[in-house]
């Protein structure tokens, strides 16, 4: 089992390694692990930005010995929201982090001057970052850092571009190029420390023991990988196949949720993207390799017969962020902006709906054009392109604020009403019904993956009482605690049930039966849900855009009764935990 | 020349497929009854990142292999009809053969004893995307720069 923990102190420039098997015994690993690691290392109440503030990375028993157990948990104090930041990613953070031999990373204090950190094995190295302060471009500062450390295909370079440094709320942290912590603004916390990155080079191996149930189950999650049908969509079109079907239905957000049916959605589709794939990537150990990357070519702008081919990845949560949420009409459009996002490395999913918010707010008249200097509107990616500019560089009031979220922008300005953001996180791009909605709300990371809500619309015809239907998102929510845990990719949840996972965890020497694997995750989610209480979370206070019951779902416009009886019966077992 | 016995090798059917997964590292150490990689004679990369795409690096069964020249204690010998066998109880964890191959397919283990494929091919069959295959190749074949 991985048991160790690297604590890293950038205020002393010091680290220690301990092994705590107490933790990762009771916990699992990953959310698990994270929520007493982040309870143990940092007062609750700490602002985010606080030399106190503490980030953790936490990997769980299947990292390095399964195929797609990929993903890292990072938990932190959220910028944007003030309340329990936590986003995952994949690339090669887990087994980065595993083959170094550990099971988290605790990172605290404050460095003095700009520092890329180390972590080779179980040595750690403090970078002076002070030369590569300032370059904005997330990819350059990789290749830089790639050129200077050792552990080619070994490593993973977990860096901030612009935004992180000049601590925009929703900046997040790239790794291996194409995956991200995108969500709650971890590059923001990271740029506060005066982290520009975090290098991890890990090379080694467990032994196991019973090396035939291992390659016996091993081969169970690969077939089923390679051969079922359960990883079909990720492995074709990738998420971006939602597109179509959600626009059929009515369920996508358009121009700031005006509308769910957009014009040029079969542009924007993952079959029309899919005419422009220049390369399909994996994340370590995982064979679908559901990274998909558009080639965009672009002329000079002077120049005959000269061209630049930029490589963009792209998903659904992108195409509607910054796609159909800005009236995007073209793919190519889509992808300019994209591109700026990815460079100066923000959360796409924010950004996008902050943009869409103001656009929204220029047309109604709350602000001017003196406010977002360029005249922003649905379809115009020259503009969008250089309010990301603004949004990282904050050059007036309004930008600074904007660069705090839409929940703060909206709270300034006014346009509450159509400011599309749950817990202070900005909405994912599902209007398909209650479950989404009230998912937002209640999941304890806003996160439309937190408990699938969206997923639920889509399979239902009519909706039981809301508090059932908060019952049955709660217990989601609890089993995803486990996937969160192991940690494997939660598009890998349909191979993944408590079955294979029991039988999965044996040869990496966890004993656990399916009933005690169910009671811990709903123990873990219990757990976080307390330490979110302990950061100030209170879920009465949770607001919503009167925007999601003007415009119609794929089930109807939505009754305000109903989802706020769910958020009252949600806001009971909050005050009782 | 025709008489000459053909042998089976890992070879590469089409590197402009790999999308870095790595599944062949981790099959490799798995074989030896780990998780992880620390035992893998093989390693994926991207190539100054992954917009510009991926390979994977893996002994080419040189028929004189710098490697086994440059080992003072015999622990990596040539083999017959190309590429190394390694005795790891005669290694002494020098390095020499890590730093004499010029394609760096040899890799340093956390104990500092080389791991270098040995063409067993147990990789091929989790390789998702046709890139690595398992086949029986001519000698001199082999050795050419184009498979």
């Amino acid at each position: 089992m991985l048991t160790k923990v690297l604590y890293i102190d950038l205020s002393r420039y010091r680290y220690r390694i301990e092994d705590r098997k107490d933790l990762f015994e009771e916990w699992l690993g990953g959310t698990g692990v994270a929520v007493q690691l982040l309870k143990e290392n940092m007062d609750p109440k700490v602002d985010a930005f606080d030399e106190e503030s503490a980030i953790v990375f936490a990997v769980g028993p299947l990292n390095a010995a399964y195929p797609l157990a990929s993903k890292t948990v990072a938990m932190f104090k959220s910028p944007l929201t003030g309340n329990l930041g936590e986003s995952h990613a994949g690339g090669r953070t887990a087994t980065s982090i595993a083959n170094a031999g550990y099971g988290a990373i605790v990172i605290t204090g404050k460095s003095r001057k700009p520092v890329y950190i180390v972590v080779d094995n179980d040595r750690v190295y403090f970078r002076d970052a002070r030369v590569i302060w300032g370059i904005e471009d997330s990819l350059i500062v990789a290749r830089i850092i790639a050129e200077n450390e050792k552990g080619r295909g070994t490593r993973s370079v977990m860096r901030i571009g612009g935004a992180g440094e000049k601590l925009v709320r929703y900046a997040c942290v790239t790794t291996e190029t194409y995956r991200h912590f995108g969500r709650l603004g971890l590059g923001a916390v990271f740029g506060s420390k005066n982290v520009k990155a975090l290098v991890v080079n890990g090379r080694s191996s467990r032994k196991i023991e019973d090396r035939k149930a291992y390659r016996e189950v091993y081969d169970e999650i690969f077939k089923l990988a390679t051969e079922s049908d359960a990883m079909k969509k990720y492995h074709l079109l990738g998420t971006a196949v939602n597109v179509r079907p959600l626009n059929e239905k009515r369920g996508l957000p358009v121009m700031n949720l005006k509308t769910t049916s957009f014009e040029y959605a079969e542009e924007l589709s993952g079959e029309s993207l899919a005419e422009i794939i220049g390369r399909r990537i994996a994340c370590s150990h995982c064979p679908v390799a559901c990274i998909h990357i558009a080639a965009l070519r672009l002329p000079y702008e002077n120049e005959p017969y000269f061209y630049k081919t930029l490589m963009l990845s792209y998903d659904y949560e992108l195409i509607y962020a910054l796609g159909t949420m800005l009236g995007m009409r073209s793919k190519e459009d889509f992808l300019k902006v994209l591109y700026r996002v990815e460079a100066y490395a923000l959360d796409a999913m924010t950004t996008g709906v902050c943009l869409a918010w103001a656009t929204e707010a220029l047309e109604k008249g709350i602000i001017s054009e003196k406010e977002t200097i360029v005249k922003l509107e649905f379809g115009n990616s020259d503009a969008y392109a250089k309010a990301v500019e603004y949004i990282t560089h904050q050059p007036n009031e309004f930008y600074r604020i904007l660069a705090q979220g839409v929940e703060k922008a909206s709270e300034v300005y006014g346009g509450k009403e159509f400011a599309l953001a749950f817990g202070g996180n900005e909405m994912p791009g599902y209007h398909t019904g209650y479950a989404a909605h009230i998912g937002y709300s209640i999941g304890l990371r806003h996160s439309h993956l937190d408990n699938a809500g969206y997923s639920v619309d889509q399979k239902i015809d009519s909706y039981p009482e809301p508090e059932d239907l908060v019952r049955k998102l709660m217990k989601e929510e609890q089993w995803r605690q486990i996937l969160s845990s192991l940690v494997v990719c939660f598009f890998a949840r349909g191979i993944y049930k408590p079955d294979i996972v029991c039988r999965a965890l044996k040869p990496v020497g966890v004993e656990i039966e399916e009933n005690e694997l169910k009671e811990l995750g709903e123990r873990i989610y219990f757990e976080k849900l307390r330490l979110k209480k302990a950061m100030g979370f209170d879920a009465k206070k949770l607001r919503l855009p009167e925007r999601i019951f003007e415009t119609e779902t794929p089930h109807g416009k939505l009754n305000r009764e109903y989802i706020e009886r769910a958020l009252n019966y949600f806001a009971r077992v909050v005050e009782e935990c | 020349m025709s008489e000459k016995k053909k042998i089976k090798r890992l070879v590469i059917k089409d590197i402009e497929k790999c999308v870095g997964c790595g599944m062949c590292m981790y099959a490799c150490s798995r074989r030896k009854g780990e998780a992880g990689i620390d035992s893998s004679g093989i390693l994926a990369v991207s190539l100054s990142g992954f917009e510009r795409g991926a390979t994977v690096i893996f002994c080419r069964a040189c028929t004189e292999p710098p490697c086994a020249q440059v080992c003072p204690t015999g622990a990596m010998r040539a083999k017959e009809g190309g590429g190394v066998l390694y005795h790891e109880t005669d290694c002494i964890g020098c390095g020499n053969c890590i730093e004499a191959c010029t394609i760096g397919a040899i890799f340093r283990r956390r104990n500092g004893k080389p791991a270098v494929c040995v063409h067993c091919g147990y990789c091929a069959d989790y390789c998702p995307h046709g890139v690595l295959a398992y086949e029986e190749v001519e000698p001199e074949a082999f050795s050419r720069v184009i498979v």
